[in-house]
């Protein structure tokens, strides 16, 4: 059995209320930090702990907090979040729901780190449920004494808050949160200043990913060392997963990083293999923005090794013949789906998704959705893929957030590795119009949106 | 002092009100435009959408302008301009969802309730409309029901009936 830091009590009835998670051992690591270490003892021990940003772009958290400015009289603050909507993610949803004390356990050893005094946790709008989850356990924690004024006699205050978003994808992006929680539209800001020298209201601000923060409470409880025994190469300790498509198990699994992707598909610990007794067409590791991969390159790198659950195996041969780690958000196609119509359905979240700033993402995310439904229905021809291929490249590292580059991987891959299945639809133009998923037709781009 | 104009026509309640005040208190002085999102929250929990006048009313009692409202309300898709139905089934389409049946069951609810997407029933209780990642791909198919955002996961035709009949009960109760 793999070893668990986050989900260790998940089966432990009433985990979710303050007294069940305290008898287990929850608030050690507040009651350690608070009263034995100094704020930078702390961030020293997440820097050495060689834990990953856990939203998807995987930057070294404890890095990420020692760039914090922190200028006399000007409040700091830590935010969360929990805009959890990159499609194949649900991990953060799911901690929330089952162990919500470990994020605020998590946010206060964070906030502490960080000389924050009031914290906001961004949850996406439509989680009311966990909104409603997270909000209880905070006031459990503050009516035990561990949130409020001088928490444990340490003199140190911190309020936490939950801040409801509204429904767009875009507030996943560290700024246009920010910009949503001082009650803006969700706009990425430029980068610099970068949230941690001008974040909320102007402050210095850190943005952390709901399983980053609750990960930092192992790692004070165990120490750095224990927690990077854990893992391989420069992916230490463990990491949620959230795993979905044609598995027989899909779910949220906690895995050591360096679990090999096949283990993780196949093994009865884990997935336990494609539904319905069909083989494995495509993967993608870490949410819908990543590159998908065929069969052949999903278990194994192009150098013919066992690739595994790492930020480096994973990205092995880069955007060519790799992937990333991203959210952890597993999609698994079985050899009945149809990467094109994939693709289409990816493309119009991004389309539908991108805040409008930039005009390489929001006109070539609506075109490159138009091209695609010609392409899926039949109607388009040959040299439709190749400006397919060139309006994602005029996306790709040209917008302000990474929106813009998101709407891109996926289109490039699909194209790399599913050429013949683009070609197919232009090639056999009555076979395509004739499929039904299910709806008489698939929504046309130019129909105006409900 | 934050306080409410007496004479539009959207009258929030005490109760309400008091909801405002809990929220605001969350952010520093002068920062109480940070309440904006979730006071449209509360105020489309109450009414089921947000009007022109409940839109002024708030900006009116942040302070801000009304169009500060109106970007914010356009932006975000889970505040509706326009009334709704009662119920307004909110299902994934999105791929994970879409992998495992997600069309039929937004092809089955169209079918079964007699309107297309956006639209209301005739007898007012019910809308739906598809709708991008819920974040429960795990479970998919699934839909969501506002205001309080119940999930109803790996849905089958027959469990959609099951609960568009639940929710006819419930409204004939109430």
């Amino acid at each position: 059995m793999a070893r668990k830091l986050l989900l260790t009590h998940i089966d432990v009835p009433g985990i979710e209320t303050f007294d069940v998670y305290r008898k287990q051992g929850g608030y050690r690591a507040v009651e350690k930090a608070l009263k034995t270490m100094t704020p930078d003892d702390v961030v020293e021990e997440v820097k050495k702990s060689g834990l990953r940003g856990r939203g998807g772009a995987g930057f070294p958290t404890g890095m990420k907090w020692s760039f914090l400015a922190k200028p006399e009289g000007v409040p700091r603050y830590l935010v969360c979040n929990g805009d959890e909507s990159e499609p194949g993610t649900f991990k953060d949803r799911f901690l929330m729901t089952k162990i919500p004390h470990a994020l605020v356990e998590g946010m206060i050893v964070s906030s502490y780190a960080l000389g924050a005094h009031t914290s906001y946790i961004y949850i996406r709008g439509e989680m009311m449920p966990q909104i409603r989850i997270v909000e209880r356990a905070i006031a459990e924690a503050k009516a035990a004494g561990f949130l409020g004024k001088n928490i444990l006699g340490s003199g140190y205050d911190l309020e936490i808050y939950v801040q409801p978003g509204g429904g767009a994808y875009i507030c996943g992006e560290e700024t246009a949160l920010l910009e949503s929680l001082e009650g803006k539209r969700g706009n990425p800001r430029i980068k610099p200043p970068f949230p941690a020298v001008a974040g909320l209201y102007g402050c210095p601000t850190v943005v952390n990913n709901v399983e980053s923060i609750a990960a930092t409470v192992p790692i004070i409880n165990d120490g750095a060392e224990e927690y990077a025994k854990i893992g391989i190469e420069r992916s230490t300790g463990t990491k949620l997963i959230s795993a979905s498509g044609n598995l027989v198990r899909p779910g949220v699994y906690e895995i050591e990083l360096g679990l090999p992707v096949e283990e993780f598909i196949y093994s009865d610990e884990y997935c336990g293999g494609i539904a319905n007794g069909k083989r494995l067409k495509a993967m993608v590791a870490g949410g819908s923005s990543v590159p998908i991969l065929p069969n052949n390159l999903a278990t194994k790198t192009a150098k013919g090794e066992a690739r595994l659950m790492t930020y480096e195996s994973l990205a092995d041969g880069g955007f060519v013949t790799g992937t990333a780690m991203g959210s952890g958000g597993f999609i698994a196609f079985d050899e009945d789906q149809c990467i094109v119509r994939n693709t289409l359905n990816f493309t119009r979240f991004y389309h539908h998704e991108s805040c409008g700033q930039c005009s390489p993402c929001r006109e070539g995310t609506g075109w490159m959705e138009k091209v695609l439904h010609k392409i899926e229905y039949g109607r388009a021809d040959v040299a439709d893929i190749d400006l397919l291929w060139d309006i994602q490249r005029k996306i790709d590292g040209n917008t302000i957030c990474p929106l813009g580059d998101a709407s891109a991987w996926p289109v490039a891959s699909a194209i790399r590795h599913f050429r013949d299945e683009f070609e197919w639809h232009i090639l056999h133009p009555e076979e395509a119009q004739q499929r039904n998923f299910g709806l008489a037709h698939y929504a046309d781009p130019l129909t105006p949106v409900v | 002092m934050l306080s409410v104009q007496e004479n539009m026509m959207v009258e929030f309640t005490p109760a309400l009100l008091e909801q405002f005040g809990d929220v605001v208190a969350r952010y520093p002085a002068e920062r109480q435009k940070s309440a904006l999102l979730p006071i449209l929250h509360l105020v489309q929990a109450e009414y089921g959408w947000l009007s022109v006048d409940a839109m002024d009313k708030v900006a009116y009692y942040l302070r801000i302008k009304p169009i500060e409202v109106y970007e914010v309300a356009s932006f975000y898709t889970m505040f509706f301009l326009q009334p709704k139905g009662k119920y307004v089934l909110e299902i994934c389409r999105t791929g994970p969802c879409c992998l495992v049946g997600a069309e039929r069951i937004m092809q089955h609810i169209e079918t079964r309730l007699g309107v297309s997407e956006g639209e209301v029933t005739a007898d007012g209780l019910f809308s739906w409309r598809g709708v991008e990642c819920v974040a429960a791909c795990g479970f998919g198919p699934v839909l969501q029901i506002g205001p309080a955002y119940t999930f109803y996961e790996n849905l089958t035709e027959a469990s959609v009936d099951q609960l568009i009949d639940d929710l006819k009960e419930k409204a004939k109760n109430q």
